[in-house]
């Protein structure tokens, strides 16, 4: 072993090695000088994610309006304030109650439309598209769009259902109008992720089932189901992130107010209107860094779960 | 001449399940495209018959009125260039920083590396959504309120597209850069002739992916812009032409414009964007 490797180098001609020393040498170089790569980046991460979450925290122990200048700081009053403010849990509320609804929906959904967009073997081009158009709006055109669907008087569902329903005035189905105006919108963005999984799982997992004697549902639930689970727990980690933070298609909906008895106010809106309407700025802080704990909990709580299943697999 | 055609029907020859499900995609299709047929009907009618009860699907009097008028009246030639301005600029701005800090994670060394990692996938958790406010008053305080870098360059900073191509470079076999290397070139060089040409699938959908999103924002541009010349489409649309009496069909028309540059990007790049999502396995599953 040793030998052989003596002999390459051995026979190998002189320019060639001094070649690669030098080649060593400036790979060393260039690693030591790799942090200019990433330069650029973190410049605009400082400026744009890290300083204004420090300030952020800074601002949340203060009473500080919107021009910024004279504020005090209070310690913990924003703080506690906030977890005695009704209305901030009422915003909570509504954001997670919008979360549960749509997350489970979204996955059964995109699942399903990718199982159909697969399996159809004309046309996958037409397909993909169809059911991925509809993200492609801007999501206060979908919040438009249906808050035109669901107008009262005209509305075009409940021309189309013979319904007579109160969709946007009515608090108990103002969320649920929203909820179906956002799977409508979103459902294509996690329809194309869970596509690219499945024609991503190898076909002789099929061919070798068929062989065994798989029928289509064992090979449902034996093969695809347990290829899917990653991207399942993807789409569903990525939509409880989004889901969270709803604000746009809401408001347009509702036509930039709360809603019916501010049934539709998110948390995103009460935290703007803490900020930009009520000018409290360091107590709309202090909320905000409530909900990026709760953001950061999601997350790292997926991160745990991924580790978990690793280790378990092993 | 006549077994190909034979075996060309033969191999397009419709089964029974494949029927079943062509119709149930059709009828799916039909279900998600209805709303945008309505919006474009609705934009075809008059603003007297758009709001007529009892509503009907297809216009009994077809005119492009809605669609003039948006033209003629408000500034949605601005919005739209507004628009094109801010997402090409946010998309070339990402494409150029992410591509080089996921190299840089990916394959060199440098001291706080592993440090500096992290508190990037950190920032995978922050977004407008979440510290807008904080993110308004440092805007304000760079005196950047209502110009189009304070819409742009606090857009230009996705942990999420960084982490993306970190993991798509970790996966480009190191020979290809140790052959460079032997040949004298620099880090740079390596970078820019070798990496970034093979990395093109995954450049394209990070690319398309941010080009939607910054097109599409609307949370940010509203809390950042006040003056009607320098919105958005979505910010123009939803705020300007909601806040007198909404005009429906001109609403409607406005709505499908600002969605129709997207339509037409996917219908271009369909493949590039569903093979980068293959590809990348969109933020690594």
């Amino acid at each position: 072993m040793t030998t052989t490797s003596a002999e390459t180098v051995v026979r190998r001609p002189a320019r060639a090695r001094a070649a690669a020393a030098g080649a060593a040498v400036r790979r060393k170089q260039g690693l030591q000088h790799g942090g200019w790569f990433v330069a650029p980046f973190l410049l605009l991460f400082a400026l744009f994610v890290i300083w204004p979450l420090l300030r952020g925290v800074w601002l949340s122990f203060t009473d500080a309006n919107i021009s910024g200048d004279g504020a005090r700081f209070v310690g913990l009053a924003n703080y506690r304030e906030a977890l005695d403010d009704p209305l901030m849990w009422d915003a909570l509320g509504h954001s997670a109650f919008f979360t549960l609804l749509v997350v489970p929906c979204i996955a059964v959904l995109a699942f399903l439309l990718a199982m159909l967009a697969h399996h159809i073997e004309r046309g996958t081009w037409l397909w993909r598209l169809c059911f991925f158009l509809p993200f492609l709006l801007p999501s206060t055109v979908a919040g438009n769009l249906w808050q035109w669907l669901f107008n009262p008087g005209n509305g075009m569902v409940n021309h189309v259902f013979g319904l007579d329903t109160p969709w946007l005035t009515d608090k108990s189905y103002a969320m649920l109008a929203v909820v179906i105006c956002t799977l409508w919108w979103t459902v294509g963005f996690s329809f194309l992720l869970y596509l690219a999984a499945l024609q991503g799982i190898p076909a002789h997992l099929y061919e070798a089932a068929r062989l065994d004697g798989a029928n289509a549902w064992h090979r449902m639930v034996h093969i695809t189901l347990p290829m899917l689970r990653n991207i399942t727990g993807l789409v569903i980690a990525l939509q409880i992130l989004a889901s969270l933070q709803v604000f746009d298609q809401a408001v347009v909906m509702m036509d930039f107010t709360t809603g019916p008895e501010d049934s539709t106010r998110t948390f995103v809106q009460y935290t703007l209107e803490q900020g930009f309407t009520s000018y409290r700025v360091g107590y709309a802080s202090a909320i905000s860094i409530i909900f990026f704990v709760l953001i950061a909990a999601v997350a790292l709580g997926r991160m745990w779960l991924l580790r978990n299943r690793e280790e378990g697999g092993r | 001449m006549t077994t190909t055609t034979v075996t060309g029907t033969r191999r397009r020859s419709w089964s029974a399940g494949q029927i079943v499900l062509t119709a149930l995609g059709a009828a799916v299709s039909a279900v998600l495209l209805a709303p945008l047929l309505w919006a474009l009907f609705t934009s075809l009618k008059s603003e007297t018959e758009s709001v007529e009860v009892p509503t009907h699907w297809l216009p009994e009097k077809w005119t492009g009125q809605a669609w003039s008028g948006i033209f003629e009246t408000g500034n949605i030639i601005d919005w739209f260039v507004n628009s094109l301005v801010v997402s090409v600029c946010v998309t070339a701005v990402v494409l150029l920083v992410s591509s080089l800090a996921g190299y840089g994670f990916a394959r060199t060394e440098f001291r706080g590396k592993g440090l500096l990692m992290g508190i990037v996938m950190a920032g995978l958790m922050i977004s407008p959504a979440v510290l807008g406010v904080p993110l308004f008053t440092t805007v304000q305080q760079m005196g950047m309120v209502d110009t189009y870098w304070g819409m742009i360059l606090p857009q230009c900073a996705p942990a999420a597209m960084v982490y993306i191509l970190y993991k798509f470079f970790q996966g480009v076999p190191r020979e290809l850069e140790e052959a460079a290397f032997i040949d004298g070139a620099g880090r740079w060089r390596v970078f820019f002739t070798i990496i970034l040409p093979l990395s093109r699938p995954s450049l394209a959908a990070v690319g398309i992916f941010t080009f939607i999103s910054s097109w599409n924002n609307f949370l940010w541009p509203y809390m950042v812009t006040n003056n009607p010349d320098l919105m958005t489409m979505p910010n123009g649309i939803a705020t300007v032409m909601n806040s007198y009496g909404i005009q429906w069909s001109q609403l409607m028309a406005g709505g499908l414009l600002a969605g129709l540059p997207l339509i037409v990007v996917f219908v271009f790049f369909q493949r590039q964007i569903v093979a980068g999502v293959a590809h990348t396995g969109l933020a690594g599953q």
